[in-house]
This record gives C-alpha cells, sequence and structure tokens, in this order.
C-alpha cells in the first residue's frame, strides 16, 4: 500500500481559505487526491472549493472521518495548528509552513511524543504517493508511478531525483520530503524504514544535506536492517562552515556534519554514494539494472 | 542573527545573569568617560578595552587589552577603534571595528584562585532538547578541548516538559568542582542564563570564559548570542540590535530583495530555485572544474524582475567569470522563467560574462527554444548533466 498517504487517505487542509492553502488544495484535488475538507478558524460552516470548512480539527476529523491533514497555516500559529490536529487523532500530519521558530518546534516534539501520529516537516514539500496522492505542494507530474521510494531535506532536488529516476526508466513509489529544519517530525532513518517495510518500494534515493547527523544515523540503520539497495547524495560538499545555506539547520557546525563526512558514513555503511547531483538517475537505473 | 557581545551581556543582565560590567564606547574620548563611569559603579581600578565585532578570537587579533590607566584606556581605544580586526573567524579581510566595550577588570587578586570554566546552551537536534553544554576548561577553543579531552565536556539535557529543574543545575556545579559560596552562585547562574536562552528564542548562547572570580562570585567575561531568525517576530526589541555594518553589504540587499544569497570565493555564479537543489549546484560546478562564487536561492516565484535583481547581485562580484542559471519549474512554467531570464538580460544591457540557462519541468523544452531563439549570448540546457558539461565548456574557454 505503499508509504504515509494513497488514493484512501482522507485529507484536510488547516489553513484551507487562505491563499497558499487554496492554490494548492486545487492542485492535490487536481491530482487526484481525496481532499474532504478544510479547517479555518471561523469560518466554520462556509463551503470552499465545493468542500466544508470547519471551525476544529476535531471537528473536521468527527464530520468527514480524515487521517491526513496537511498545515499551511502562518508560521507564528503553526505549531498550535500541528498540536491541534494530534490532538484530534488524525494519523498523518504534513507540515508546509517555513519559518516555524524552534522553540516551539521543541514543544510540538514533546507534545507529540506520546501520540500516535507521524508529523512529516515542517518547512518541506509534502508527500507524493505517485498515481495515488499528493499531499504537498510538488508538481505532481514529474513522479511516474514505479517501485523507487525517495527521501530528501529538500523540495526542488526531490523533483530533480524523480525528474531523473523517471527519465532512467524507472518510477517513483512514494517521495517523501522531510524538510530542512533543526527540529522535523520524520527523520531520514525514519522514512527509509518505513521504504525498507514498504512491499511497493525495491530501491531508495536518499537526499540530504550538511547539518546534524541524521542521513549518520540513517545509514548505520541500514547497515544493520537494510534489505534494499540505497543510492545517496548529500548536497553542501562546498558549502562553507558556519554560513547558513537557505534551511535553518543546513549549517557545518562540527566535523561530523559536513558533507564529505556524512558521504563517507553512508560508504562504508553500503549505500552507493553519488559525487554529482546529475548521476542520481543513472546510478540508480545501474543498482537495478536498468539500460539508461 | 548574531549580536555584539555589549548587547549580549545587557540582554542577559535582564534576566539576572551577573556579567563581567561594561559600556559601550564609540571614540577614544567615551572610552575614557565610559572608564571613569565604570570605576564610579563598580570600583575597578583597571579597565579592559574590547572590539566589538561579530567573530571569535578577539584576543589573538590584538582587539582585546587591559589598559592600567586613563591615558591607556585613550591610547588603546584609539589603537582599536578604526582598526581592521583579522581572527581565525573574520577571514583574510578581517573587519573594521567601530565600538570598543570597555570593561571592568574581573581578574583582581582576592582570597582564592579565580578558575575559568565554558558554558553553552544550545538545541541538541538529535533529541529536539536543549542542552547546556560545559567544561572546567573555560577560556579556550572548545572545539580543542573536544578534540583532546572529551571527557573535560559535559552535557545536561533539558526536559521541554519541566525545563532546567534545580538538581540539573547542583550536579553542574559539582562537576565544575565548587563549593560554598561559588557553588551557590553557579546554580544561580545557571538557572538565569537557562531562563534568558529560553525567554529570548536563541539558538546558541556560548559563555566563555565563566569566570570565578577571587571572592567566589560567578560571571560572564564574555557572551556569545545567537537568536533564531525565525523567532524575531516577536521579539522586536532584540530584532533592533541587528547590526548591518557586520553584515556583507550585497548579502544585505539580496536579503531585502527577498533573494538568500551568500557569498563564497570562486569564479562561477549561480542562481537557483530552493536551499538543497542550489547547493547542489554549486557541489556540480566544482566537480566539473569551476569554484561556486555564491550561494543563491531565488525562491519559488522566479519571476522577470527577481532573476534580474538576482543576475545584478551576482555580477557585482568581479571573480564571476560565468553563470550558472539552474530552476527546476514544477508549478512555476519553465517557459515563464524563460522569458523572465530574456526581459532581465536586455534591460541590464550587455552581460559581460557567459550565461548557461537549465530550466527543467514544467514546459522545459519551450523554454529552451525561447532561450535558444532569443538572440542573446546565453547557452541552454534541459538536463543537470548537459548543463554541467557547458559550464566545463566555458570556462575552458574562459581560462584559455
Amino acid at each position: 500500500m505503499s508509504v504515509l498517504v494513497n488514493k484512501d487517505s482522507k485529507v484536510i487542509v488547516q489553513g484551507f481559505t487562505g491563499s497558499e492553502g487554496t492554490f494548492h488544495a486545487s492542485q492535490m484535488i487536481e491530482y487526484g487526491t481525496q481532499v474532504v475538507g478544510g479547517v479555518t478558524p471561523g469560518k466554520g460552516g462556509q463551503t470552499h472549493l465545493d468542500r466544508p470548512v470547519f471551525n476544529t480539527v476535531a471537528e473536521a476529523v468527527e464530520k468527514t472521518g480524515a487521517n491526513v491533514s496537511i498545515i499551511f497555516v502562518p508560521p507564528a500559529f503553526a505549531a498550535d495548528a500541528i498540536m491541534e490536529a494530534a490532538q484530534a487523532g488524525i494519523d498523518v500530519i504534513v507540515a508546509i509552513t517555513e519559518g516555524i521558530p524552534t522553540k516551539d518546534m521543541v514543544a510540538v516534539k514533546e507534545y507529540l511524543s506520546d501520540k500516535n501520529v507521524t508529523l512529516i516537516g515542517p518547512n518541506c514539500p509534502g508527500v507524493i504517493t505517485a498515481g495515488e496522492a499528493k499531499v504537498g505542494i510538488m508538481p505532481g507530474f514529474i513522479f511516474k508511478p514505479g517501485k523507487i521510494g525517495i527521501v530528501s531535506k529538500s523540495g526542488t532536488l526531490t523533483y530533480e531525483a524523480a525528474d531523473q529516476i523517471v527519465k532512467a526508466g524507472l518510477g517513483i513509489s512514494t517521495a517523501i520530503g522531510i524538510g530542512g529544519d533543526p527540529i522535523i517530525g520524520t527523520s531520514t532513518k525514519d522514512a527509509v524504514e518505513m521504504f525498507m517495510n514498504d512491499p511497493e518500494t525495491d530501491a531508495i534515493v536518499m537526499i540530504g544535506e550538511i547539518g546534524g547527523s541524521m542521513e549518520a544515523d540513517a545509514a548505520r540503520w541500514i547497515k544493520e536492517n537494510g534489505t534494499k539497495p540505497v543510492v545517496g547524495f548529500i548536497a553542501g560538499q562546498t558549502a562553507p562552515p558556519g554560513r547558513r545555506m537557505g534551511h535553518a539547520g543546513a549549517i557545518v557546525g562540527g566535523a561530523e556534519d559536513t558533507a564529505a563526512a556524512k558521504m563517507k558514513i553512508m560508504r562504508e555503511c553500503g549505500i552507493h554514494v553519488v559525487e554529482s547531483p546529475a548521476d542520481i538517475g543513472q546510478t540508480m537505473a545501474e543498482v537495478m539494472g536498468v539500460n539508461a | 542573527m548574531n549580536i555584539h557581545e555589549y548587547q549580549a551581556k545587557e540582554t542577559l543582565k535582564k534576566f539576572g545573569v551577573a556579567i563581567q560590567e561594561g559600556i559601550v564606547a564609540e571614540t577614544p574620548e567615551e572610552a575614557v568617560e565610559a572608564a571613569k563611569k565604570l570605576t564610579e559603579q563598580t570600583g575597578t581600578q583597571w579597565w579592559v578595552i574590547k572590539a566589538q565585532i561579530h567573530a571569535g578570537g578577539r584576543g589573538k587579533g590584538g582587539g582585546v587589552k587591559l589598559a592600567k590607566s586613563l591615558d591607556e584606556v585613550k591610547e588603546i581605544a584609539s589603537q582599536i577603534i578604526g582598526m581592521t580586526l583579522v581572527t581565525p573567524q573574520t577571514g583574510p579581510e578581517g573587519k573594521l571595528v567601530r565600538k570598543v566595550l570597555v570593561a571592568q577588570d574581573v581578574y583582581y587578586p582576592g582570597e582564592s584562585e579565580p578558575a575559568e570554566f565554558y558554558m553553552s546552551v544550545l538545541l541538541n537536534r538529535s533529541t529536539g532538547r536543549n542542552i547546556i553544554m560545559y567544561s572546567t576548561e573555560g577560556g579556550m577553543d572548545i572545539e580543542e578541548v573536544a578534540e583532546k579531552t572529551p571527557h573535560l565536556i559535559f552535557k545536561e539535557e533539558i526536559d521541554p516538559k519541566v525545563g532546567l529543574m534545580p538538581f540539573q543545575a547542583r550536579k553542574i556545579a559539582f562537576n565544575l568542582g565548587l563549593s560554598g559560596k561559588a557553588f551557590k552562585e553557579m546554580t544561580k547562574f545557571v538557572s538565569a542564563l537557562y531562563k534568558a536562552y529560553e525567554a529570548t528564542d536563541s539558538s546558541l548562547f556560548e559563555i566563555n570564559p565563566v569566570l570565578k572570580t577571587s571572592d567566589d562570585r560567578i560571571i560572564a567575561v564574555d557572551a556569545k548570542v545567537n537568536l533564531d531568525d525565525n523567532a524575531l517576530f516577536r521579539h522586536p526589541d532584540l530584532a533592533a540590535m541587528r547590526d548591518l555594518n557586520e553584515e556583507d553589504p550585497i548579502e544585505v540587499e539580496a536579503d531585502q530583495a527577498g533573494l538568500n544569497y551568500v557569498k563564497l570565493d570562486g569564479n562561477v555564479g549561480c542562481m537557483v530555485n530552493g536551499a538543497g537543489l542550489a547547493m547542489a549546484t554549486m557541489d556540480m560546478i566544482k566537480l566539473y572544474g569551476g569554484e561556486p562564487a555564491n550561494f543563491l536561492d531565488v525562491g519559488g516565484t522566479a519571476d522577470a524582475a527577481r532573476v534580474e535583481k538576482a543576475f545584478r547581485i551576482i555580477l557585482k562580484d568581479p571573480n564571476v567569470k560565468a553563470i550558472l542559471v539552474n530552476i527546476f519549474g514544477g508549478i512555476v512554467r519553465c517557459d515563464r522563467v524563460a522569458q523572465g531570464i530574456v526581459d532581465a538580460y536586455k534591460n541590464i544591457g550587455d552581460i559581460p560574462v557567459p550565461i548557461i540557462v537549465r530550466l527543467q519541468g514544467t514546459n522545459a523544452e519551450e523554454a529552451k527554444k525561447l532561450i535558444d531563439e532569443s538572440g542573446l549570448k546565453v547557452l541552454s540546457a534541459v538536463e543537470l548533466k548537459e548543463a554541467a558539461e557547458k559550464v566545463k565548456e566555458v570556462l575552458s574557454q574562459v581560462n584559455a
């Protein structure tokens, strides 16, 4: 059944009636995602994009049976929105919002720790299960169905990887953009584990960047538990230490979170590491024995 | 966002953290007045003159000096104000010093020996919780301590449910080998420090050294504070501390235009949408024989105005010998981006360096056609590899 979302997922949009929420909800509906409604406090009872608007997530869940929520709420209110979704019993929360204060995310992480919920993001492009459901802001048409899972901290780099995979004659099962913030709900290792357990996925593309230890943690997990081939890339080989490269989390702090250190660990753990981002598709084709 | 030492100390003091007192000055005359006032307030007989720039290692570069008379205060302040201070963190070009902090002398003799410690508060990304990191080895480079004597670095993780607990503050004071009055002072210091970290939405506090004075007080002698940019909207007072003099003027200009730009030392400029793809593009430039001249994320709306601004910013760097534009158009259609590039090019006039444009995604082929038929000196590509090969080709011509 692929990973996280599929054609049966019932999705609500938090921040539904705002411009971002409206635009991307329309795109998701066009892709075929079951968007069953949305939440904008104070606008409950209205209809938007032919779907009901609710005041609270709890009410939306009760009336529509929603199990997935995507969040377009502005940064100052986003942590609250995530916790509201978790409290209402949503299974998968996808937080697109960029710029949430780290202190708020420390509280979110703590709040979610004893709940049975998966948070993707924040500051991410979302999740897409090719041909079934798009819960995110990515261009859907790039993701042709197939058996390769993608996990990435970056949006456009995910699209780049998916495009190369498709042009190499393969396709995508699910692509997960986990986000580039210092605190995120689902780690690289968590996403890799989902793919390893997914019968619809045969191989994994793992894209990371400088900062933190998530790729190294994932690599060590793969060495111990991996059953499928993994192609990896780390962005930021040329980034100088101490300078933040766009993403709040993309900053080299110590000797172990450089691109070179991460790539070395990944190689030692049996991952097919590519030096150039242009070689992701071709390398996957070689690993899978497909003539590109 | 970074702030100066004097601003960091003022902020800490508001939350009850004991600090080495000081007064900021912008001229040698102000420094002398500051010194007099400081002696009235604290009784200090000597003064430390400290250059205020956003970089560590100031002492090594001659930016921190002790003055034993008011004449020396004036002399040292006139040396330091206006100097270009080079430290291990400023790069070889150094930074112009515009202000000094005249601070009290805290290493006065007394009943016990002074002792220096290290303390920082930061986020442990792998657990999503804050930690207090501390060491008995204060006043030195903490990276060096971590490498040579890692057993002398301690970490205390804070549970967000309850915050810093008194037993944790006591544990820190015990581990630092303190007793009596100094022990008590340290527990107060740690509690106030953590309170300040939380209340200011900081992403890093580094107090090096934390000093135990000869009369057993615990004070912050230096303070490095990094604030969480994402939280500045709820701290207008802290946001106002931003010192644009400390930032690269081109980066400031880019920021105001909504572009995320970081200047680097290479010869190939780049303009990309998305931070991850931007870093990946820089890496690719290097692999194909160039050196990236910058990081530049144009963001989600690569329209003509932004593209033009981005070109103008990249071209301010005289080292740029070629520019690679790499846009993965998803929701944004590539043909519109291509039109933006053509319009921007025409508005700027003659761009003196070769440009390679790689547009991929929605309507990529139409975009390529548009560029190819524009009559401009622009090379176009659709696949990433193709773009990389063209960078290599252009560089070999430039270098020939």
